[in-house]
């Protein structure tokens, strides 16, 4: 039978067939963080449950890291999540990547970094934003605390089936339009639950020219669009970038490994059960102007007048967005003025990431109304940007520095904007409040963040001199 | 986890779509290490002008709805991060059902394991049920999980679906976990394999 990539991971992971829709299905990797596994190991020591594959769990902190003065946490109870976890970890004996080792970072980032992600696995992290490893074409996603107690007693999960979507994209992306551009046009198409109940493949050209950070970046986004998980199928770009990591295998292994690997790709005559077209050729640079990351506009465009939707629905969504995020309908986005930018996160927190934004910024200055920030994704990506001296040509144009961490993200760390402030952020999530109470988030390109933070309101990154 | 009984119940309208995991508890209250204790906190920055001081416009906040157990809301309920605080904090503050058009995936995960009956509805009926609540004082609704069936005192009436396995455990509160250990040799013999495959 022809068969889509995510079935094949599918089919080869399933341990006990339930129902028709529902399988217990094996884990080849559990990733966790503090925020979300504290109760989970609570559940297995009330249970007097052990963990059953430590070797197939790795831990990080990377939500609550202060990314200025990180070994000195003043809020309590974040310090006592992170506490909570070290002895956890010491407890199950899983592995944990501390703030004090440069392999620390966020989860999504020191993955890949280290070898731990590869093609065909399946990935669970208690962590929406799981979906960035189906980058490497492995079956990611996120799971709740429950669900985190789970694998860590039996490596299994139960879940029902998804069934599967295609988005394919036609064409190749035109001069100074990123990966980050084409996730959000497409959320703005299928909207934020148009991929609920699906795994994504993401085909075509335009995917298959993307770097791995930028497929990375695509795949993160997937759940923004309300998808189950978010995958691309491995190539070659993808085995010169697993290969030589850290945990990787090695030799023979690997040489096997690749030949299983050169399989994950969907069969020519397979069906998708829901199947979407997107037409890249004329892609412009986006910007989401409300408090849903479907709510996105190209930057020559306005911001949309409630009442040209024909969905009641959509309209009051508009008109609530407008009045949170102080914005006047018909107004050019380009006019915004903004006063903070944060380039990080694990949508665009790695080293290509610095590297596109480090170019736009290079010799010039932030504007004098702008507080700009960069966040490296992990402990690694910070120390080879420094290496290639990006973090003086940020220091220079005026950018505050960081180390590792989710930072302004989600703002569970001191990083938060104020009552208000308007934020250009290639961070992933502009609902209300998510950056700090009242604060206005529109998200962008790691690019068009940059050159924001340089004149003070967004501007169109492709005739940037 | 507490067994889904037949529940009837006060229901409160919450009339926007897309309400995000955010909203529903924001990421300062997720630094407790308990699953306890989130109710307080449940749409914080919708409730409160300020801490302690309670928004009187938000809908939730009157007094009518006070002891609300089923909360109708619109579509893609629950979207955005994973955190399992959401439910925790819903049903901490008092909700047992969950009535919408639609939910996000991991939320409505997230609901199973705790007990929460998550019910998708046509948009019409969930409109009619928001109407419904937003008109009255004291609009109730029965909820018959093993049957499948929702219904007030008067006319309206709603099937709905429940995966059987979902249904089940939720009938019997029963442990996912304890259930999966049962499945032990499964999991042994599909380890095995697995280190031949690598």
């Amino acid at each position: 039978m022809n068969k889509t990539l995510f079935e094949k991971i599918w089919d080869s992971h399933v341990v006990e067939q339930i129902d028709d829709d529902l399988a217990l299905i094996y884990i080849d990797l559990h990733l966790v963080h503090e925020v979300t596994s504290p109760q989970a190991f609570e559940g297995l020591r009330i249970n007097s449950r052990k963990v059953r594959r430590p070797d197939l769990t790795v831990a990080t902190i990377d939500h609550n890291v202060p990314t200025s003065d990180r070994f000195n946490i003043k809020d309590p109870i974040s310090k006592q999540q992170i506490e909570t976890l070290r002895k956890n970890c010491e407890d199950f004996k899983v592995p944990i990547y501390d703030i004090d080792n440069v392999n620390q970072g966020i989860v999504h980032v020191i993955g890949p970094e280290l070898g731990l992600t590869q093609p065909g696995m399946t990935i669970v992290c208690g962590d929406s934003h799981t979906s960035t490893h189906g980058a490497f074409g492995a079956l990611a996603f996120g799971i709740g605390t429950s669900e985190v107690e789970h694998v860590l007693a039996t490596q299994t999960l139960l879940q029902k089936k998804p069934k599967t979507m295609s988005i394919e994209a036609l064409g190749k992306l035109p001069f100074g339009v990123t990966p980050k551009d084409l996730i959000l046009s497409i959320i703005g198409k299928i909207g934020v639950d148009g991929g609920t109940g699906h795994a994504i493949e993401f085909r075509g050209e335009a995917f298959e020219d993307m770097t791995m950070e930028g497929r990375m970046t695509v795949c993160n986004m997937t759940i923004e669009g309300g998808g189950r998980a978010g995958m691309i199928a491995p190539d070659e770009k993808t085995i010169e970038f697993v290969q030589g990591k850290r945990f990787t295998p090695k030799g023979t292994n690997l040489d096997k490994l690749i030949e299983i690997w050169k399989e994950l790709k969907t069969d020519k005559d397979a069906s998708f059960d829901t199947e979407v077209k997107i037409d890249c050729t004329s892609l412009e640079p986006h910007i989401s102007w409300g408090t849903n990351p479907g709510q996105v506009i190209g930057v020559n465009s306005s911001i949309p007048d409630p009442n040209d939707y024909e969905s009641p629905e959509k309209k009051s969504n508009a008109e609530s967005a407008l009045e949170y995020m102080g914005l006047e309908a018909g107004q050019k986005i380009s006019d915004v003025k903004i006063d903070r930018v944060f380039i990080g996160s694990c949508t665009n927190g790695r080293l290509e990431d610095l590297r596109a934004a480090a170019r736009i910024i290079d010799g010039k200055k932030v504007n004098k109304d702008v507080n700009a920030m960069v966040v490296p994704g992990s402990g690694i990506v910070k120390m080879l940007a420094e290496k290639e001296g990006l973090d003086k040509v940020f220091i220079n144009s005026g950018f505050d520095w960081r180390e590792a961490g989710c930072s302004m993200c989600l703002a569970m760390n001191p990083d938060k904007l104020s009552p208000q402030e308007r934020c250009a952020s290639t961070s992933n999530r502009n609902f209300e409040g998510r950056q700090g109470k009242d604060g206005r988030t529109h998200l962008v390109s790691p690019e068009m963040a940059a050159a924001a933070a340089i004149e003070g309101h967004f501007v169109d990154v492709r005739n940037w001199k | 986890m507490e067994a889904f009984v037949n529940h009837k119940g006060l229901v409160a309208p919450l009339d926007r779509s897309n309400v995000d995991t955010d909203q529903i508890i924001p990421k300062q209250f997720l630094k407790r290490i308990e699953r306890t204790g989130f109710g307080e906190f449940a749409f914080f920055d919708w409730r409160y002008l300020e801490p302690g001081v309670l928004n009187p416009e938000f809908i939730l906040n009157e007094d009518r709805f006070k002891n609300a157990s089923i909360l109708v809301s619109g579509s893609n309920f629950g979207s955005g991060s994973s955190r399992e605080h959401a439910p925790w904090a819903l049903l901490d503050y008092g909700f047992k059902v969950i009535i919408a058009p639609s939910f996000a995936d991991i939320f409505r995960n997230n609901c199973f394991q705790n007990g929460i009956l998550s019910i998708i509805l046509d948009k019409k009926e969930v409109d009619y049920l928001m109407g419904m609540s937003l008109s009255s004082r004291n609009y109730q609704l029965n909820v018959d999980l093993e049957n499948e069936v929702i219904y007030d005192d008067e006319e309206f009436k709603a099937n709905f679906e429940i995966d059987p396995f979902r249904r089940e455990s939720l009938l019997k509160g029963q442990d996912e976990i304890a259930r999966t250990l049962t499945s032990d040799s499964y999991i042994d013999t599909y380890e095995k394999n697995r280190i031949k495959r690598w």
